[in-house]
């Protein structure tokens, strides 16, 4: 019954918030309904845990000390260099606290705190028991690369660089996306034909052999590769965001704006963007998945990060080309594995709780 | 033959929400060859009463109280064996629903759609079946039977469609048929032939109907015996000649109460002219082959010609497809027009999108459907006040607030509703809070298209009353486009009436009520106040089909043009 009750009284509105943000009842049954999903909820703590913890890679894999209490002074080795001399030493460069005489020197007349890990990305552990790649080890965890460099540093700053790597192209193709799809979707007519022709032929351009012809006349940077990769990967959100938005152009509070005179800017981002921002959060964890497994690929081939870079994909290719040093190959599988398995947990998370017609009992 | 006991109906509230009771101990009993009708608002439990007869209900989301008993002819049906429900189902029992758009599978012909009922419950061949389906489709009326039967639902107009959606209700010859609201997405012409369909078909099939509907005009015609609903339970029963004489319950008394009464406010003879227009066209191109040359044009609206004076109303009529609302449209330059649009003195037609913006404040919209017409992310108060910045008429943040609280309170709405959302009003409402946004800004003159056709029948007498007394306070003008003649009666003082986009009969509204001159008026009038079918020369669903067919591709069109 609808008719009786007007008009009605109402009780005065108690905000709801949600990380100190006002939010509304819709985006609280959301909320609720990603936090119902175990193991959606689970996976984006365990995956976030992860990422901040590699976040700090410097403290907790490095080749130098967090801190030194030398003299009577303190010395920050991870955010300073500083030359040997500081500690007596003879050379005017920089120190080497793995160097013996310099451990010796400082112990003398103070201490160093060291990190968990006592090796960076691209040290090289000249003092194996077996020639390298060497197994797991007390002093190597995951054992050693083929150069002599410890697994699990590198496991640590390329988890991190593939993140970030990942997040980033997400988000810079994401607002291409979004912005390409809505002005195609909003104005329709001959700026979505058109566009739309272009698409068709940027996405027939084979990427992997530019990249490949690319990296023989530039040394490509993670810079460098993002924007390659982002001049092709905006495209996948434009289909979804421009379908939307022809849906929704003809809603009728769109038309009551028009009718408001409200300007088309502000309809696009008041009125219709908010109907598309479901289906691109929908599909973000996804494309994060894509962006990290091309960066991947790219490394195995050998036509990614720079040499010497950490990556999960260039341990990979030390794996393949290392059948008798297996941890090579199995801790980069089972590091790939579980990070993908992870975002894909947390986007099925996020796609069933944006889902209207899931009903949650 | 159909005996309801303390039928009770109640749904498990989502995500800890309370349960929901639907129906409340309803008991009723049907004969064979009788017409019960429930009667009842959008609520009121009157669908979830007919899905259970079925049990089509989602159990176990649905659940039934304990004591509730539907015997049909005998046999139990609450918690019946699936076996035994499919035997009752379609078979000797069958359903109509209320939209045949979306009833009929989009990707089955004619032929298989109501084959398949032969062919499950009846075990026929399928000659014998096809034979039986034409059979069927000539029952029905359906013009040009044999050649409709590899047709796909959608090249049938909404009333061909209701006609193949009874044809295949009644294949098995079923001892009940169950109409929930089967003529309430359809024009009003062709509601009248389906409900002379239905009542000729009772008569030769022996049938009982249980008409579902709130349309107590259709319900006077059709039923021996009534039952009004009203929050799951039945409030009063009784023959049409006692209920619409001598009403017992308040409730009844309230809803025969509520048809929309009264005539518009006399308004001042020799008030200037606001808004006129002068043969204005709104042609839509066709195109087609390779180069998409233009091959034709769907003539949405063809030199029409009005004026609305200040503080009077003119009301737009015709059934769908006619163009009422894409004039309306063009009226507001919302969609381009030729012709000239004159708007407090000045022609509008030439000025473009920016020098139309001082302007959109003096003329504003009120759509259809107020589910869709109020955007679900922001709060009523960020929905009034958008006008507002957008045509900076607040100077300071309480000055803003003052105004939207008036706005809301002048449309009979508690000021503190600004801070909630959309969502968690009734339609009623929120047609109120469309009309707030559209107030707001002080406005001369509102479109209001078909504001209270998505609404239940006494919050349409509300909303009428409330637009007369805006109307008269503000001297407002209005062009109010409506299919439904009782609510343009109540408000117009001068009425079009609108057939394929051209003006057919123009008047003052009692002239045209009272005697109108054109012939189609006078079958519009036929139709709506006596439910009389008019003849199939002029009227019947052939015309339905085009009309409709023509309302499509107008859809269609109006999306591939936003500016």
């Amino acid at each position: 019954m609808t008719a009786s009750s007007e008009p009605a009284r109402y009780a005065v509105p108690t905000a709801d918030r949600f990380l100190g943000r006002k939010i509304t009842p819709l985006t609280r049954r959301r909320l609720d309904s990603f936090r119902r999903n175990r193991r959606g909820f689970w996976s984006l703590w365990i995956f976030l845990a992860v990422f901040l913890v590699t976040l700090f890679a410097e403290f907790i894999a490095n080749d130098r000390p967090n801190l030194v209490r030398f003299n009577g002074a303190w010395y920050f080795p991870v955010f300073t260099d500083y030359p040997e001399t500081t500690f007596g030493g003879e050379f005017p460069t920089a120190a080497d606290y793995r160097d013996p005489a310099v451990k010796k020197l400082i112990t003398a007349q103070g201490w160093m705190l060291w990190p968990v890990i006592p090796f960076s990305y691209g040290t090289i552990n000249y003092d194996l028991p077996s020639p390298a790649p060497s197994p797991p080890s007390r002093v190597n965890w995951l054992g050693t690369d083929d150069q002599g460099r410890d697994v699990l540093a590198r496991l640590i700053y390329g988890f991190r660089i593939s993140v970030l790597f990942g997040l980033v192209l997400t988000a810079l193709s994401s607002v291409i996306g979004v912005a390409a799809g809505a002005v195609q979707g909003y104005f329709g007519g001959l700026i979505d034909l058109g566009f739309q022709r272009f698409i068709e032929i940027w996405s027939g351009l084979p990427m992997l052999y530019l990249l490949i012809i690319m990296a023989s006349f530039i040394e490509p940077s993670f810079w460098w590769l993002l924007g390659l990769m982002l001049l092709f990967s905006w495209m996948s959100l434009v289909d979804v965001v421009r379908a939307e938005f022809l849906r929704a152009r003809n809603f009728d509070y769109v038309r009551a704006a028009r009718a408001l005179g409200v300007s088309n800017r502000l309809i696009i981002l008041r009125h219709v963007l908010p109907n598309a921002t479901v289906a691109t959060i929908t599909f973000l964890p996804f494309i994060l998945n894509s962006s990290i497994t091309m960066l991947t690929s790219l490394d195995f081939l050998g036509f990614g990060l720079p040499p010497g870079s950490p990556s999960l994909g260039e341990l990979l290719a030390q794996g393949k080309a290392n059948l008798q040093a297996p941890w090579l190959g199995l801790t980069a599988f089972f590091v790939l594995a579980s990070m993908l398995s992870l975002l894909i947990f947390v986007g099925e998370a996020v796609r069933d709780a944006f889902d209207p017609r899931k009903v949650v009992l | 033959m159909l005996e309801i006991r303390n039928l009770s109906v109640t749904f498990a509230g989502r995500g800890g929400a309370l349960p929901v009771e639907a129906v409340k101990g309803l008991s009723l009993s049907l004969d064979r060859g009788e017409t019960l009708a429930l009667v009842g608002e959008s609520g009121s439990g009157k669908s979830v009463t007919a899905l259970s007869i079925l049990q089509l209900l989602p159990y176990p989301l649905a659940a039934h109280g304990a004591g509730s008993s539907i015997r049909f002819a005998g046999e139990q049906l609450v918690g019946a064996a699936p076996e035994q429900l499919r035997r009752v189902r379609g078979n000797r029992i069958a359903m109509v629903f209320q939209e045949p758009m979306i009833s009929l599978n989009p990707l089955h012909t004619l032929e298989r759609q109501i084959g398949e009922t032969l062919l499950v419950h009846e075990h026929m061949a399928p000659r014998a079946a096809r034979e039986r389906t034409l059979e069927l489709l000539r029952l029905v009326d359906l013009p040009d039977a044999e050649g409709r039967l590899g047709a796909y639902p959608h090249q049938l107009s909404g009333g061909q469609r209701q006609r193949v959606m009874i044809a295949m209700a009644i294949a098995n010859e079923p001892d009940i048929l169950i109409a929930d609201e089967p003529t309430t997405a359809l024009d009003v012409t062709i509601q009248a032939h389906i409900l002379q369909l239905l009542r000729d078909l009772r008569e030769r099939l022996g049938m009982a109907l249980l008409l579902i509907t709130h349309d107590l005009t259709i319900v006077r015609k059709m039923a021996d015996e009534i039952c009004i609903m009203t929050g799951g339970e039945i409030v009063e029963t009784g023959p049409p000649a006692a209920i619409f004489t001598d009403p017992r319950h308040p409730y009844t008394r309230r809803l025969l109460a509520a048809e929309p009464k009264g005539r518009p406010p006399r308004a001042h003879p020799a008030t200037p002219e606001l808004m006129s227009a002068e043969d204005v066209k709104v042609w839509f191109p066709i195109r087609s082959g390779l180069l998409r040359r233009v091959r034709g044009h769907i003539k949405a609206v063809d030199g029409v010609s009005l004026a609305v004076r200040t503080g009077t109303t003119l009301g737009i009529v015709g059934e769908s497809g006619s163009g009422k609302t894409t004039l309306g449209l063009a009226l507001l330059r919302l969609i381009a027009a030729e012709g000239h649009i004159r708007f407090a003195e000045q022609d509008i037609v030439a000025l473009g999108q920016r020098q139309l913006r001082p302007l959109r404040r003096e003329m504003q919209v009120v759509f259809q459907d107020p589910f869709s017409s109020l955007s679900p992310r922001l709060s009523v108060a960020q929905i009034v006040e958008e006008g507002l910045n957008v045509h900076r008429l607040a100077a300071s943040a309480a000055e803003r607030r003052r105004l939207i609280e008036t706005a809301l309170a002048e449309v009979g709405l508690d000021p503190q509703a600004a801070e909630r959302y959309p969502h968690e009003f009734s339609g009623g409402q929120r047609q109120r809070i469309a009309i707030a946004r559209a107030l707001v800004l002080k406005p001369r003159f509102v479109v209001l298209d078909e504001p209270t056709s998505a609404l239940d029948m006494s919050v349409q007498a509300q909303i009428v009353e409330l637009l007369r007394e805006l109307q008269s306070r503000h001297g407002l003008a209005y062009l109010f486009i409506s299919h439904d003649l009782r609510v343009v009666r109540a408000l117009a003082h001068e009425i079009l009436v609108m057939k394929d986009g051209r003006i057919v009969e123009a008047g003052p509204t009692e002239r045209v009520m009272t005697a109108p001159e054109h012939p189609y008026t006078r079958a519009l009038m036929a139709a709506a106040f006596d439910l009389a079918a008019a003849p199939a020369w002029h009227l019947g669903d052939e015309a339905g089909s085009r009309n409709l067919d023509r309302g499509d591709d107008l859809h269609l069109c109006a999306r591939e043009r936003p500016l």
